[in-house]
């Protein structure tokens, strides 16, 4: 039978995100795949602007925190000045399908040897539960109070499926944390990206449906529940694009 | 030595390819577009990245990763391409990061136009990007001195850790003069001698962090505390002035970059006509030469500051020289060149109000 | 033991209790830890069969599993 320890890529600092939160099982996911491809030593993490701000303080290998949006040009300055290392950006939906949509897109377009991992939760959760780019017609947030309106608010980005159509994009899939099954998918996925990355085969984005208990106002079970009968339908799982483009 | 004919925006990239730069984040505006055309052609030849990002904002970002990461880089742009780089610096400054920014001026505000200009002064020596916190700024006023400068920016961005900006204009970045490179093996910076780089720790040493946020009121106060104390050495050790003809002017000539060279003929005419003038041209605007400007000026009656723009250096000078001269203005703007005989003319309006 | 939970890590979010398959995981209500929550204790080690699926649904990285020798 298997231990279950705590990864070595991630520090010994108490996570603060709030309870039941996913950002946690994503994190230690990543930190896994780091422990067992054996690069913590090799790998730079560049943080974003949100509830995962201080991921920085929560991940073994070298950190950089990147201003809002920013990740993935901060992250093309790494990688192209150290081909040979491998990074990774970790950001939200508003960081990554908002305010940093271009920086997205673009070093998705160069095919920049770069793993994104994109947490999808439908809401800006540090600043208090606003509409994201990912939030979904009718959902009530604290700047759509009465529910989104796509007359008004427009409609969800929808991020794996943009990417599929950029040919510089060798892995884009959407993963999930919901249950242990899941769980162990959203791992191989982010295993898969990192040997992209190893390999020079392009740029990958993982996007992991989340939770967000604190602002969807139920409980961490109720969330995932939520999440299932509600995101899962709007954002169907599975690989939208995947294949070594050099 | 090696001696060449070259614009001054080339001058620039190949000074920084010299200097051991080994990326280039660009992103096309005039007029200094040489640079990423430079760079985009000889950086592949001597083992180094060049990048044309999607914007001006993705150009510092990356500058601000690759940085990160302790290896030489830079990105260059003009006024408006400028504004958009705020945000970087700031991180690159607030994370204690070396890095040169060029600033290739054009007339403003907005899109202005496309002809030189020096009116984004105030936005170089003031506020590049928000929060408490400088940039090294030099102000070369030859190609050659685009040259020498850009390799003393790179150097001196890494002894104080800080953002340095080269600080030109329209002119010196298109007129062609010789310039002088040292015959020098080019070598491509690494990460040696940057402990704090986050590079991959090999499992050698615990994990850096690049960082800039701290949430704490008290601990945030001490990092600019601590910056600021870095600050006052950088005063004490960089500011740099030419000095020409003012060890017995009676009219002080104060202008940089290119309208230096202006001034200068305006003050050799002067000169030729009897007026004691002189020119006291500031090479770094931060740190401000407020001692050497002083120096320059004490047999001087009166101040004449002369720029392409309303008059932004004017506060500088009357602070160097703690308002115990009258200080003048005379400057275009919008991007119309002043000529030496405007500027004489305001020299001999002056002397004549005696 | 097979499963424990770090007790001052915990925050009683109550994914492991839904993760498992043995129903023997629960939020405690008797101790809050330092954190101020009532915290996750496995009820039944002899039935625990270290599946790790707590674990792996863990956000805190709370639990630890020792599969044993077998």
């Amino acid at each position: 039978m298997p231990d279950f320890n705590k990864p070595h890529a991630l520090t010994d600092i108490p996570l603060h995100y709030c309870p039941g939160c996913t950002h946690g099982i994503v994190h230690r996911l990543v930190a896994e795949v780091i422990d067992e491809m054996g690069i913590e030593g090799d790998t730079i993490g560049i943080c974003p602007v949100g509830c995962s701000v201080m991921a920085y303080d929560y991940f073994n290998c070298d950190m950089i925190e990147a201003a809002h949006g920013r990740a993935p040009a901060v992250a093309t300055g790494v990688k192209r000045a150290n081909p040979d290392k491998f990074v990774f950006t970790y950001q939200g939906d508003g960081d990554l399908a908002a305010i940093g949509t271009a920086e997205t897109v673009h070093a998705a377009t160069r095919g920049e040897n770069i793993t994104v991992i994109f947490i999808n939760n439908t809401t800006y959760g540090m600043t208090g539960g606003q509409m994201a780019p990912t939030t979904l017609p009718g959902q009530v947030t604290q700047t759509t109070p009465y529910g989104r309106s796509t007359d008004v608010e427009g409609f969800p980005v929808k991020v794996c499926e943009i990417l599929s159509q950029v040919s510089g994009v060798a892995l884009a899939e959407r993963v999930t944390v919901t249950d242990p099954a899941n769980v162990r998918k959203a791992k191989a996925a982010i295993r898969k990206g990192f040997e992209f990355q190893k390999n020079k085969q392009g740029f990958s984005l993982i996007e992991v449906l989340s939770t967000c208990p604190t602002n969807w106002g139920k409980s961490p079970v109720e969330s995932l529940e939520w999440l299932k009968e509600n995101m899962i339908p709007y954002y169907p799982l599975g690989v939208y694009k995947e294949g070594a483009i050099r | 030595m090696e001696r060449m004919l070259m614009k001054g925006n080339e001058a620039l990239a190949e000074a920084a390819i010299r200097a051991g730069c080994k990326c280039f984040f660009g992103y096309p505006i005039t007029p200094q577009t040489e640079i990423s055309a430079y760079m985009a052609k000889r950086m592949p030849k001597v083992g180094g990245v060049f990048l044309q990002a999607e914007s001006e904002v993705a150009a510092i970002n990356m500058v601000y990763g690759c940085a990160s990461s302790g290896i030489r880089c830079m990105t260059s742009s003009s006024s408006p391409g400028i504004s958009l780089k705020g945000e970087g610096v700031s991180y690159i400054a607030g994370s204690d990061l070396p890095a040169v920014i060029v600033n290739v001026m054009r007339g403003g505000p907005g899109l202005g136009g496309i002809q030189p200009s020096q009116s984004d002064y105030w936005q170089a020596t003031r506020a590049l990007g928000h929060g408490d916190f400088q940039n090294i700024v030099y102000a070369p006023s030859s190609v050659q001195e685009m040259a020498d400068y850009m390799g003393k920016a790179f150097d001196m961005a890494d002894k104080y850790r800080m953002p340095a900006l080269i600080l030109a204009d329209g002119l010196l970045g298109q007129m062609m003069e010789p310039v002088v490179f040292e015959d020098k093996e080019i070598k491509m910076s690494d990460a040696s001698g940057k402990p704090w780089a986050t590079n991959g720790h090999g499992n050698k040493r615990p994990h850096n962090i690049i960082n800039s946020l701290y949430l704490q009121a008290d601990e945030l106060e001490q990092y600019n505390v601590e910056r600021f104390k870095r600050y006052e050495k950088v005063k004490e050790e960089l500011p740099e002035l030419e000095s020409y003809l003012c060890d017995d002017a009676e009219i002080v000539v104060a202008a940089y970059g290119s309208v230096a060279r202006l001034a200068k003929a305006a003050v050799e005419q002067a000169r030729a006509e009897g007026i004691k003038a002189g020119l006291a041209r500031p090479i770094t605007l931060y740190p401000y030469p407020e001692k050497e400007l002083k120096a320059a000026c004490k047999t001087a009656k009166k101040v004449l500051v002369t720029e392409m723009s309303m008059g932004q250096m004017v506060d500088d000078v009357k602070l160097a020289l703690e308002c115990r001269l009258p200080v003048e203005f005379f400057g275009r703007t919008g991007g119309v060149v002043p000529k030496p005989s405007e500027i004489l003319a305001k020299i001999k309006t002056m002397k004549g109000a005696e | 033991m097979k499963m424990t939970v770090e007790f001052d890590i915990c925050k009683g979010c109550g994914l492991c209790v839904t993760a498992c398959p043995k129903r023997i995981v629960e939020i405690q209500h008797e101790k809050l830890n330092k954190k101020g929550y009532y915290t996750a204790v496995c009820i039944d080690q002899d039935a625990c069969i270290a599946c790790t699926m707590c674990a792996m649904m863990c956000p805190d990285c709370a639990i630890t599993i020792r599969g044993g020798e077998k």
